[in-house]
């Protein structure tokens, strides 16, 4: 199969300087589209995606051929409703779905980037994204929407462009990765580092994959996405395939077998070197830090309308960092609304069929739509 | 909707801005947004409140007041209102400081523990008051600080601030509280709504 047959690429060729100091031109940019732009304009949606998603955020993805990462929430009449908004979505730059990232060939060398590519910040991947606006020559849009690192890119999103959407929605997300986000990507990224075939990033020259490092960064992070709750409910000490403990290092237990299982998948879809760069990404987010120790100046220059919503049971983004976003809005009244939804599916929920989310981020999007 | 509403409604100017703590459904704040144009916020402690206010296009932060309030700055609002919950924080002195300090009046109902059904409630049967507007058992009552029309006004000059207009709703009867009559609306008024300043 070529996967590029089914990647939307748009080329950009304005320069773009990076935060490391370099500077890029003539890269490319993939998305997907989903439902159609309006005569006015102004029902489009750029939709974020977090740290292991792409742009094929519902229906099949063409590559993987499974669901869409956020086929719950986007859709004909779901809560980001195809029928009414025209939704982009693109893949970040230091991604693997097409975007220019570190398994592309560097033009100068013709070799692979691999960790030669340069370190990527989500201001840069925001300040490439901003681009398919002018592509679909679309001013304002109506909603700028994502979680997790999504969510990140939102905020940096508004905070650069305060013009360019009306309303904001930034979910289970943060304004600076804390000292356990770090280290719980540092773990994953020292698991790829410590695989012999990550050859120091060159494995796509050599021909060998750390399958085996990334697929343990993974079972990791996947960890961190789970509520202790909801994986004692799904797994408890429930045993895999068998009537005793074995005595010896097999997955014995179901909990084990699930994490195995989603390692092995995750890295037939991912490369290692996306996820050093991406998680650094997110480490090296600082919201507060780039505006001098006040993240209310960041949200100064607009005045889109701000929804945030948390989870319960998230620990890795907990509620009370989603409300330092809400309490630096309020200290500018700014029009922000919040919520913390009652979910046991921990990080993930925003991925998940939680009914009460997506059924507020449905209520809150076609209200403002309406009210425009 | 409710006579209280309506009154709160007629209180506030034309398009000023208005926080409603303890916002509930957001009736009071639809009304407001459509009655006198105002820029309206709430803050409510329940989540499926809050999911009915935004439901409604309304922009609600869920949260508690006593905690909550915090994170606005001085006269961030011309109008705080605050229904009906002043007797359930743990600290209501706190509480009005804060709504004063948050906004530049502020507008409180209380239902009214000095009406005489309350009083006979005690007097006859010895056991905590029900009624309609105070349903609940002395064990499960969110009220842990219940006044009388009459407190209230001896505690705006225990603590201090002004209290700028006070009404009495009897019966969905509205009428003015003043010293003079003060005695007879502590008995017979239902609620009590005060608008205060600093």
């Amino acid at each position: 199969m070529n996967i590029k047959e089914n990647i939307k690429t748009l080329v950009i060729k304005k320069p773009l300087k990076l935060d490391c100091g370099k500077t890029i031109n003539n890269f490319p940019l993939a998305y997907e589209t989903y439902g159609s732009l309006n005569k006015n304009k102004d029902n489009a949606i750029l939709v974020f995606h977090a740290l292991t998603g792409d742009q094929f955020v519902t229906g099949i993805n063409p590559v993987t051929k499974k669901d869409g990462w956020w086929s719950y929430a986007v859709g004909p009449n779901k809560s980001i409703d195809t029928n009414k908004y025209f939704v982009i979505c693109a893949n970040v730059i230091g991604g693997c779905m097409g975007s220019f990232g570190p398994s592309h060939k560097n033009p100068d060398t013709n070799k692979i980037y691999g960790t030669d590519f340069p370190v990527i910040t989500i201001n840069d991947m925001v300040n490439a994204q901003v681009n398919l606006l002018d592509h679909f020559e679309i001013k304002k849009l109506f909603s700028v929407v994502g979680g997790s690192m999504g969510g990140m890119q939102v905020l940096q999103f508004i905070s650069n462009y305060p013009d360019k959407a009306n309303t904001v929605v930034p979910i289970a997300c943060t304004s600076n990765h804390s000292a356990q986000n770090i280290a719980f990507n540092e773990l994953g990224r020292q698991a790829i580092a410590s695989d012999h075939n990550w050859s120091h990033g060159k494995y796509l020259s050599n021909n060998t994959l750390p399958d085996k490092g990334l697929s343990v960064a993974r079972m990791a992070a996947h960890i961190t996405y789970l509520s202790k709750k909801g994986l004692q409910e799904k797994f408890g000490r429930k045993l895999q395939e068998r009537d005793a403990l074995k005595f010896g290092f097999d997955a014995d237990f179901q909990i084990e077998s699930y994490l195995r299982y989603q390692g092995s998948v995750f890295v037939d879809r991912f490369d290692a070197n996306s996820y050093l760069y991406i998680t650094r990404a997110m480490d090296y987010f600082d919201l507060v830090k780039q505006f001098d120790g006040n993240l209310s100046n960041a949200f100064k220059k607009t005045k889109a309308k701000f929804f945030i919503i948390s989870f319960t049971s998230d620990w890795l983004y907990p509620t009370q960092e989603n409300k330092d976003i809400v309490i630096a809005l309020n200290a500018i009244g700014a029009d922000v609304g919040f919520v913390e939804i009652k979910s046991d599916k921990g990080h993930d929920s925003f991925l998940l069929d939680v009914p009460d989310f997506l059924k507020t981020l449905k209520n809150f999007l076609d209200k403002s739509y309406s009210e425009r | 909707m409710k006579t209280e509403y309506k009154i709160i409604v007629d209180l506030i100017e034309e398009k000023t801005r208005v926080l409603d703590v303890g916002c509930d459904d957001g009736t009071l704040m639809e009304s407001l947004k459509k009655d006198k144009n105002v820029d309206a916020r709430g803050i409510e402690i329940s989540k499926d409140k809050v999911q009915i206010c935004v439901s409604k296009g309304l922009t609600v932060i869920e949260g508690n007041a006593e905690l909550d309030l915090k994170q606005f700055p001085n006269d961030s609002f011309d109008y705080v209102v605050l229904g009906q919950t002043l007797q359930a924080f743990i600290n209501p002195e706190i509480v009005i400081k804060e709504l004063l300090r948050v906004g530049k009046k502020a507008i409180i109902t209380i239902p009214n523990f000095g009406h005489w059904k309350v009083r006979l409630n005690l007097l006859i049967k010895g056991t905590m008051p029900i009624t309609e507007s105070l349903p609940n058992d002395w064990y499960n009552t969110p009220n842990i600080h219940m006044c009388t029309i009459k407190d209230f006004v001896k505690f705006s000059k225990i603590i201090n601030f002004k209290i700028f207009k006070s009404l009495a709703l009897t019966n969905k009867n509205i009428s003015n509280i003043t010293n003079s009559n003060l005695f007879y609306k502590n008995l017979f008024a239902e609620l009590g709504i005060f608008l205060i300043e600093k």
